[in-house]
């Protein structure tokens, strides 16, 4: 899991990087910061477990497998992009792992997820459906619709909330009231739910996420797992935005010390013997692995012009 | 209903029969049509479109919902790019608006947005009233609003033959539908094969062939339009009427076609006149064809009013067949005797008389 953290860390820093020469003309939402939560829940499901996800999705799909080449071409809006460049950094998907897609409405892949999971359950399939969503998301209708159709038709799908405190630059305050626990929410429509969990201790996450699993698996019904976590970059974009005002340098420091990669680095530096040799070696491939990602981005084409007007229908498949 | 002719057998249904036949027949071919809706299981099932569909497919397959439209879209997407072909149905298009976003953004989209990997088979029945007092939220039809977004094809049957043919071809195709139903249109017997068979989306229907004036319509407005054009006959008037059937994909072929050979354009939308359907059919023929138009293209519809709910003001708000008339009078520059339209002793919030079909 620390192997996988760090991968979606340094690609998420290598596109930081990168960002400013103006080859990725998409929107971008960086995952940095928020990696334990896209890794313990997707160390936690299996392949043909299901993964969908929003706006800040790159973990996400990393983490679930998702392959790297396609999702940089994606950001780079070239035709080996994993949606052929017309969704760009907020619509990746690999079916091939089962990771179905994100999009870039607040709270707009919830209820697919639990499409998804209905599809699953008719199939008598024993696949789960985890959708990721942010505190936002949990304000919208279609959290609640979707959450009361998952409990009344008893599907197995893990909502996972990451709480990272802000929407956009809106903090908890001015949307969600003090005494309000959104697990709680969850709860009251008859789903199993834990809230105010450590959404920066991997596995914290990956533990919850086992339980709910057995839990879904065990014929229980859908499970809701609230953790609290927090974004080091701007709301969209490369940069450190502390400045600006809606947040301060030492709540954001506060959140920096509890970085996922160091809590659980330190703890495998105390456990393990050359944990520093793994982590170099380990540094070393990912990067490899990135640069070569980045330079294939660079290098393929872009979309024939005529790919315009393609897809816009699905061809008569019967 | 007796058979009207027995070789292909055609018998005498209602549009609700018809529609409820295409669902079954396409339930019975396909384990994967799954049907979803308020009410769909009801005593009444959904103007007994649904009826007795629970008790023949089971409770797997057809599912009476929470009120909760946009996630019931949602659902119904997630259920699509799984496999299955959802019915999801809305007993008044009104209630369909609460679910703007799942249909416009993901319905829409997602096969468009992830690169053609992942299309969205879904049908959207969607039901507009009329008369009797419903009122600014229970008589909306958004057949264009909808129209307007790639990624959606809306389909609007006039007749209970359309009805079965097109729902079948609705819920084949592998894109998101809108299947627009009229309530005035319901209660309409017309021959309908018994067996299964589907009519292509996007094809437009010459009603009755004429050789004066085109009218191109659609839903309850094709009814209004076929009654004008039989009733003038004998004025020596001869009318073609084209219904439109899909709104998009829009047959422009057939419409084209036949102001070539009548050289006017009557357009009349069945819901608002100002930025409609109407607008995009006379919009596209004056674009290409108004070199043979013999005068200028005319459009009617609702006015730019929610419709009210007293009998008092909603007799002015549906163009009728004296309205229709005049503009017809005034294309042709010939005086037609009006007195052939019983309008005004009729009640103008039912159906009239002739909506019963068959046509």
């Amino acid at each position: 899991m620390y192997s996988e953290m760090l991968r979606i860390r340094l690609i998420e820093e290598e596109l930081v990087r990168r960002y400013s020469e103006q080859e990725m003309r998409c929107p971008v939402h960086f995952s940095i910061g928020q990696e334990a939560a896209a890794v313990g829940i997707c160390q936690a499901l299996s392949r043909e477990d299901s993964v969908l996800s929003g706006h800040r999705s790159h973990a996400h799909y990393l983490a679930k497998g998702g392959d790297l080449k396609q999702m940089v071409c994606e950001l780079y809006g070239k035709a080996a992009g994993c949606a052929g460049g017309k969704g760009g950094s907020m619509h990746l998907i690999d079916r091939s792992v089962n990771f179905l897609g994100s999009t870039s409405i607040v709270s707009g892949t919830i209820p697919v997820a639990v499409g998804v999971a209905f599809a699953r359950k008719l199939e008598n399939s024993s696949g789960v459906v985890a959708v990721f969503f942010g505190d936002g998301a949990t304000e919208e209708g279609l959290f609640y619709e979707s959450a009361n159709f998952a409990s009344v038709h008893q599907l197995p799908v893990l909502f996972v909330c990451e709480n990272n405190l802000y929407s956009v630059y809106s903090p908890l305050e001015v949307r969600q009231s003090s005494s309000r626990k959104n697990h709680l929410l969850a709860e009251s429509l008859g789903i199993q739910a834990i809230g105010e969990l450590d959404g920066n201790s991997v596995s914290v996450v990956y533990e919850a996420a086992r339980k709910a699993l057995d839990t879904i698996h065990s014929g229980g019904g859908p499970c809701f797992l609230e953790f609290n976590t927090y974004r080091w970059l701007e709301h969209c974009g490369p940069g450190y935005d502390n400045d600006i005002g809606y947040r301060t340098e030492d709540e954001f420091q506060s959140w920096k010390q509890r970085d996922p990669l160091e809590i659980l680095g330190k703890r495998l530096n105390s456990v393990k013997s050359r944990f520093k040799d793994f982590k170099e070696t380990e540094r070393k491939k990912i990067k490899l692995e990135i640069s070569a990602a980045i330079s294939f981005a660079k290098e393929t084409p872009f979309p024939e012009e005529q790919a315009l007007s393609t897809d816009v229908y699905a061809t008569k498949k019967r | 209903m007796p058979l009207k002719k027995d070789k292909n057998k055609l018998r005498r249904i209602t549009f609700c029969e018809a529609v409820r036949e295409a669902t079954l027949q396409a339930m019975e071919r396909d384990d994967s049509v799954l049907l979803l809706g308020l009410g769909v299981t009801d005593p009444k099932g959904v103007f007994g479109t649904t009826l007795g569909l629970k008790e023949r497919f089971g409770k797997e397959r057809v599912y009476d919902i929470p009120v909760s439209e946009n996630a019931v879209t949602g659902i119904a997407v997630g259920l699509a790019i799984s496999g299955f072909r959802p019915i999801l149905s809305h007993q008044r298009a009104d209630f369909m608006l609460m679910s703007m976003d799942q249909i416009i953004n993901n319905s829409a989209k997602w096969n468009y947005m992830f690169g053609g990997q992942s299309s969205v088979p879904l049908v959207i029945r969607t039901i507009i009233g009329r008369g009797w007092g419903q009122g600014p939220q229970h008589s909306q039809n958004f057949q264009a609003m909808f129209a307007q977004v790639p990624g959606l094809k809306v389909v609007s049957p006039t007749t209970p033959y359309q009805a079965k043919g097109l729902m079948a071809a609705a819920i084949e195709d592998p894109d998101p539908i809108v299947f627009v139903e009229h309530r005035w249109l319901h209660g309409q017997v017309g021959d309908v094969p018994e067996n299964y068979y589907s009519i292509p989306i996007g094809k437009a229907q010459v009603m009755k062939p004429g050789q004066d004036l085109t009218i191109v319509t659609s839903l309850d407005m094709t009814v209004e339009a076929l009654n004008i054009a039989e009733k003038l006959k004998s004025q020596n008037i001869d009318i073609e009427v084209v219904d439109l059937c899909s709104v998009k994909p829009l047959d422009e072929e057939t419409i084209l076609t036949s102001v070539n050979k009548t050289g006017r354009l009557l357009v009349i939308d069945s819901s608002w006149k100002d930025f409609g359907v109407a607008a995009q059919v006379t919009a596209f023929v004056a674009e290409k064809e108004h070199g043979r138009l013999k005068c200028a293209i005319r459009r009617m519809g609702l006015p730019d009013i929610p419709s009210p709910s007293t009998p008092a003001l909603s007799k002015n708000y549906y163009p009728r067949a004296k309205d229709i008339c005049l503009v017809v009078e005034d294309m042709l520059g010939k005086k037609l005797n009006l007195n052939v339209f019983e309008d005004e002793k009729l009640p103008h919030d039912v159906p009239d008389p002739f909506f019963k079909g068959p046509f």
